[in-house]
């Protein structure tokens, strides 16, 4: 339920991965490394990077503390049944 | 004899898609929850290439290369930005949040959860009616990029018109026909499709011209200013506001949004999540790199054709080209199914029943949704005739649309203190906004608005940033409605 106060560093973590996705330090630089354009690679090996920090994110538990729930914990696991007609009956519908 | 091999693969292909719906049509059961959401019972790859493929539309697939033919293959960036880490971002601060949410509360559609939320069935009904709003220029989209594409592919002996109607027939045959399993399964199978026919169709293309380096030298001859980022149409005003508008677009557009509630288990929105930035990367690079790397290619694009397939005319078989705007195609009519699915349950279940007619049977419901479809899909062909822009300018168009709605939701979901006066302000005045800037352009008689300010920003950016002040401040001095209930968005507890 309570946050770690690390878990808050991924909120500068999400917005700078975001941020330099875009190659901005490369504006302007012309360069061909291995038959493309430098700030390209750039862009592929941050994307790279990306999937490495997400991964992190989902398996920290930092994936259900940011929602408010504790990981592996009954919010999660009822919902992962699999028994997908059971919450979603739909009588109550409005 | 060539051209009927081509057009032959291409029906064929179309055909054998159709199949492969109607299979899962067979097996699946007939209630709406089922039709629309495959029982909330989809998996990680599914799920991801089902969200992967309704992507991969004729934006991505003609519209991408073409603007990276013109004006350089920075496109990838922007659209690798936005697809691959915003809107991966957004997946979990709007979809987890929402699949959340939907699971406790059986909701279907965007506009249901909303409206349920703050007692509101005129919310309710403009969310979804924004929404079917949006989806036109995107459905006409698709029209326009398979009418491109058969030009490009038979050097303009079928019509633009000819390609036009050939997808709208198919994505109304298909979405009569199956639901989405059907179309989870198609897009599984499309998704993998192409993804390995863009790669063999860049390795065969490169190969031809002597190598990477060979293609990127050509380029830059033909094209100095393609090797320095930035500059020309990529200012950073375009980037910024192309990559947030169509992020935040993303994420409402019905059939994105309501993959949000299909997934299985928290767990397989949790790896599709982690996939995503790889997967997009994927397709990307290949698509938008022979886009650009056409510019230094021999090759002649005529006027109003698509350069992927003139690519493919000129260096592969005919047999193979013909194979990729199939796939191609086949990928875009399975998106295009996705919309129109998801258009038609946000019309019979937010519209229709709560506003129309709420006695009606599920048999006329069903009839309702699907004379809707094909109504829907035969209007946008006939705009699409019109061809009131460029695949990018339209898809844009309908991307920042969608975009206006994303902020109320985000203050919806996580700000108990919101209203819903505020709501319906904050979504209704900058739709109203955009609406009249979109439609200036259109209109003879009254002056166009500027769609862009100060060098390449999106007015949408500047929309976006109204609708969440709307929200926020029209939240604070109005009180919450009694039959609004918070707590219905509550994730945690009971």
């Amino acid at each position: 339920m309570r946050r770690p106060r690390r878990d808050i560093v991924w909120i500068p973590t999400f917005a700078l991965l975001v941020a330099f996705a875009v190659p901005w330090p490369l504006w302007g630089v012309d360069r061909v490394v291995a038959g493309l354009p430098v700030w390209i690679w750039w862009h592929v090996a941050w994307l790279g990077l990306c999937t490495v920090l997400f991964s992190r994110f989902a398996r920290s538990g930092a994936w259900e503390r940011g929602m408010g729930l504790r990981p592996g914990g009954d919010g999660d696991d009822r919902a992962a049944g699999g028994d997908a007609g059971a919450p979603a009956a739909g009588g109550e519908r409005p | 004899m060539t051209l009927g091999l081509s057009l032959g693969i291409v029906v064929g292909y179309l055909f054998l898609a159709l199949a492969v719906g109607l299979v899962a049509y067979r097996v699946s059961e007939t209630t709406a929850e089922d039709y629309y959401l495959a029982s909330r019972s989809i998996g990680t790859v599914v799920l991801l290439f089902t969200t992967f493929a309704t992507l991969l539309s004729a934006f991505t697939f003609f519209g991408g290369p073409n603007l990276a033919f013109a004006a350089g293959p920075e496109w990838l960036i922007v659209m690798g930005t936005l697809d691959g880490v915003l809107f991966a971002v957004l997946w979990y601060a709007i979809g987890y949040k929402q699949w959340l949410i939907g699971n406790r509360n059986g909701y279907v559609t965007l506009g249901e959860m909303l409206g349920d939320r703050f007692g509101s069935t005129g919310l309710r009904a403009l969310v979804a009616g924004v929404s079917l709003l949006w989806l036109f220029p995107y459905v006409m989209l698709q029209q326009m990029g398979a009418g491109e594409a058969l030009v490009g592919l038979t050097n303009g002996v079928v019509p633009y018109w000819g390609g036009a109607a050939l997808i709208t027939a198919f994505m109304i045959l298909y979405v009569v026909l199956a639901g989405m399993r059907g179309v989870a399964w198609t897009d599984t199978i499309q998704g993998l499709f192409m993804l390995s026919v863009v790669w063999v169709a860049a390795v065969w293309v490169v190969s031809a011209v002597g190598g990477v380096g060979a293609a990127t030298g050509a380029m830059l001859d033909a094209r100095p200013d393609f090797g320095s980022f930035g500059g020309g149409t990529y200012s950073v005003g375009f980037i910024v506001s192309t990559a947030i508008t169509i992020a935040f677009g993303v994420t409402m557009f019905p059939q994105i949004n309501q993959r949000f509630f299909v997934a299985k288990s928290g767990e397989t929105l949790k790896r599709s999540f982690v996939l995503w930035p790889v997967l997009v990367l994927l397709l990307f690079v290949p698509a938008f790199m022979l886009g650009a790397w056409a510019a230094g290619m021999p090759v002649d694009v005529p006027e109003g054709a698509n350069v992927l397939p003139v690519v493919l005319n000129e260096y592969t078989p005919a047999w193979f080209a013909a194979l990729v705007i199939a796939g191609a195609m086949a990928a875009m009519m399975s998106s295009s199914d996705s919309m129109l699915l998801s258009g038609s349950s946000y019309f019979t279940r937010d519209l229709y029943r709560p506003v129309v007619n709420a006695d009606a049977s599920e048999r006329r419901e069903a009839w309702v949704a699907r004379i809707g479809v094909a109504a829907f899909a035969l209007l946008a062909f006939a705009a699409s005739l019109f061809r009131p822009g460029t695949l990018i300018e339209v898809g844009s168009t309908a991307f920042s649309g969608f975009a206006l709605l994303a902020l109320p939701v985000i203050c919806a979901l996580y700000w108990e203190r919101t209203t819903r006066t505020g709501m319906i302000v904050g979504v209704l005045v900058p739709q109203l906004a955009y609406l009249a800037v979109v439609l200036s352009a259109v209109v003879g008689f009254v002056p166009t608005l500027p769609r862009t300010v100060a060098g390449g920003w999106d007015v949408a950016l500047g929309l976006m940033a109204l609708s969440a002040l709307l929200t926020v401040g029209v939240s604070l001095l109005t009180a919450p409605s009694a039959e609004g209930d918070a707590s219905r968005f509550a994730v945690a507890g009971d």
